[in-house]
């Protein structure tokens, strides 16, 4: 049997489907989370049941193209649990009495109920049930509080096919329905309410929006670098480099499987960020440079997610964005491409029209470098002095605002108006934010992982053919000529398809200066994405589209690599 | 005497409130109105505008919501101002 987990954005689906099911998703506290579907399996009885969490949709007439999955999706569902934000009750029942209508046996979660208490909302249960003609089930996804009752009553899932002539009848009949079922009594002004205010003002909300920002940094760098410094250094120097040692001795200090495993030695040592082995180098970029900062990011960004700023941060930034050809909206991906810009790519669904998500995706592959290959880039040009990283981000952000001028006056089509819902603050349980952290964290290792060791030894093989040497006397005029680098650099450019923080890891030994080092880390992050990325853009654009992206980011990467090389 | 003026939501002020007229435009802008709360009727606050005509803020019973500044000058409101 397939059950459906249908209802508006942001009501906790994903929630609730973490609870049913045991299979942990993404769950934040914005409008859109869930743009692709996931599936799940719960045991009913004798029989094995899939679940599917379905992205959200205000009404099964679709508005984008997250809405239009949720729709298609309705024609294979055998059994709907409508998800129902009980504060909300009025605007959720429209698609819940548009699921009435259809030939689908439908059972009514009640979501968020305890947050009805504090909101002074009353709701009849038992009324509503009555008036609906379907089980009504109050749940707390975030606790688990009801889900029991929730799974006891499925088979009492009932289909009315009460149809309704027009729309405007429907409301009547939910108005008719809140009427009778719920009641408001007076509610205090908490200091939710004074938060909301001040992050709702045009003014305060710039200035809040900056304290947040800096915080943000601030944070994700003391915890990366508190990481690096404490535990991960200190675990390779005292623990992995004296194994390693051991190994190399026992190859020999040289020769095919020493230079594989552990790569060369310099001045007799494994140097981390120079060996170029698959246990010295290969382990030590993703998890002692790159873990650390992935740690730091998502645990930031979980809790501006849950907590519900970011669709205010889309509020503050729609006027800037629509210059750019995009709305407010278009933030929550480009947030999320900080992080990794896979799923980024893949959450523009959350835009309407095809030239949105055009330049979305463009310009997230264009000027949001992923934390990997942040991480990479603090480390290394951060040698040099933390001026040479700001010209870096610099140099992103106005390559990001420049291209973002240009299509919005070139790709063809409209970007339509923000509209979206701002949901109120939370506070989820830090067990909730502790288990997303994992669940990402445990995804970079499980996907990264085994990339990075592939690029480190597709690396050590081309080297050995000597590929890289012949690659290098093709690309010398445009490097040299163009960005003012030395050949060498080509190889980690040509792995920055691979990877790129494992590229940056290869521009380590080539002893760049401080200005060689800007134009290519700034190059490489610009130039054209990873093949994971690669990949979700053919998806997501189609081919055609993929391809002329890329040749965006190919020429704004020679352009600004060029102006950073004159000016510097 | 009751004075009852009809702007649109883009022309109201920070913190007044309006019960919705109806809506000028076309069917998809009003089914997506509608999927957020707001529709004729409806007593709508406006918390907010951003500057440079950028979005209005308001809120409808329970839910708070952010739209361009082209929609909120498409939607009219009524605003009683004898009290």
């Amino acid at each position: 049997m397939k059950i459906l987990l249908m209802g508006n954005p942001n009501v906790g689906k994903s929630v609730l489907f973490s609870r049913l099911t045991g299979t942990h998703t993404i769950a934040s506290n914005y409008p859109g989370t869930t743009v692709g579907f996931t599936k799940g399996y719960l045991k009913l009885g004798e029989e094995q049941v899939e679940i599917i969490d379905v992205p959200g949709t205000y009404t099964l007439e679709p508005t984008s193209k997250a809405e239009e999955v949720a729709a298609e999706m309705l024609k294979e569902g055998e059994l709907v649990i409508d998800v129902v934000d009980a504060t909300n009750l009025e605007r959720n029942l429209n698609l819940t009495l548009q699921l009435l209508e259809r030939p689908v046996p439908v059972i009514v979660a009640l979501n968020m109920w305890d947050d009805t208490h504090h909101r002074g909302i009353n709701i009849d249960v038992a009324k509503l049930e009555e008036l609906l003609g379907v089980p009504v089930v109050p749940t707390v996804g975030v606790t688990g509080q009801g889900i029991r009752d929730l799974v006891r009553r499925l088979p009492e899932a009932a289909t009315p096919q009460t149809t309704y002539a027009s729309s405007d009848e429907r409301w009547a009949k939910i108005g008719d329905i809140v009427s009778q079922v719920q009641s408001l009594s007076h509610r205090h002004h908490t200091w939710r309410d004074v938060l909301e205010d001040v992050s709702n003002h045009p003014a305060g909300g710039a200035v809040f929006a900056l304290l947040v920002l800096a915080a943000t940094f601030f944070v994700i760098r003391f915890i990366g670098e508190g990481i690096i410094n404490y535990v991960t250094d200190p675990l390779f120097n005292w623990l992995w480099t004296p194994l390693l040692m051991k190994l190399s001795l026992v190859l020999g200090s040289g020769g095919f499987w020493n230079d594989i495993l552990i790569g060369k030695l310099i001045n007799g040592e494994i140097n981390y960020l120079q060996s170029f082995g698959l246990l010295s180098t290969g382990i030590y970029i993703p998890l002692a440079i790159v873990l650390p900062y992935i740690v730091a990011f998502y645990f930031v960004l979980g809790i501006l997610e849950d907590v519900g700023y970011l669709p205010r941060l889309a509020v503050l930034m729609d006027t800037l964005l629509h210059r750019l050809g995009l709305h407010g909206y278009a933030i929550i991906p480009t947030i999320l491409g900080f992080g990794c810009n896979v799923p980024a790519v893949m959450a523009t669904r959350i835009l309407e029209s095809r030239r949105e998500r055009f330049i979305a995706a463009t310009l997230i592959s264009i000027g949001i470098p992923c934390a990997a290959l942040q991480a990479m880039i603090i480390g290394l040009v951060g040698q040099q002095g933390m001026q040479y990283v700001a010209i870096v981000y610099g140099s992103l952000f106005v390559s990001w605002i420049i291209v973002g001028l240009i299509l919005n006056h070139t790709v063809k089509g409209f970007s339509p108006e923000l509209i979206m819902e701002i949901p109120p603050y939370r506070f989820p349980p830090w067990r909730v934010i502790g288990e997303k952290l994992w669940l990402r964290v445990s995804g970079f290792i499980k996907e990264a992982l085994p990339i990075v060791l592939g690029a480190v030894l597709v690396v050590n093989i081309l080297y050995m053919l000597k590929v890289f040497d012949f690659i290098a006397n093709i690309a010398a005029p445009v490097l040299t000529g163009l960005l003012g680098l030395p050949k060498e650099t080509v190889v980690a450019l040509a792995i920055g398809f691979l990877r790129k923080d494992v590229a940056v890891g290869m521009l380590a030994p080539l002893g760049l200066t401080a200005k060689q080092l800007v134009i290519s880390t700034t190059f490489l992050a610009m130039v054209f994405p990873c093949v994971a990325t690669f990949v979700i853009l053919a998806r997501e654009l189609g081919a055609r589209d993929m391809l002329k992206a890329t040749g965006i980011m190919i020429a704004a990467a020679l352009i600004m690599g060029g102006l950073l090389n004159l000016i510097l | 005497m009751p004075q009852k003026i009809q702007i649109t939501l883009a022309q109201m002020e920070a913190g007044q409130t309006g019960t919705v007229i109806q809506i000028l435009g076309g069917r998809g802008l009003i089914r997506r109105l509608e999927a957020i709360g707001i529709r004729p009727g409806k007593k709508a606050t406006k918390i907010n505008s951003a500057l440079f005509r950028g979005p209005v803020t308001l809120r409808v019973d329970q839910t708070q919501a952010a739209i361009g500044f082209g929609m909120a000058n498409k939607i009219l409101v009524e605003i009683d101002t004898s009290t």
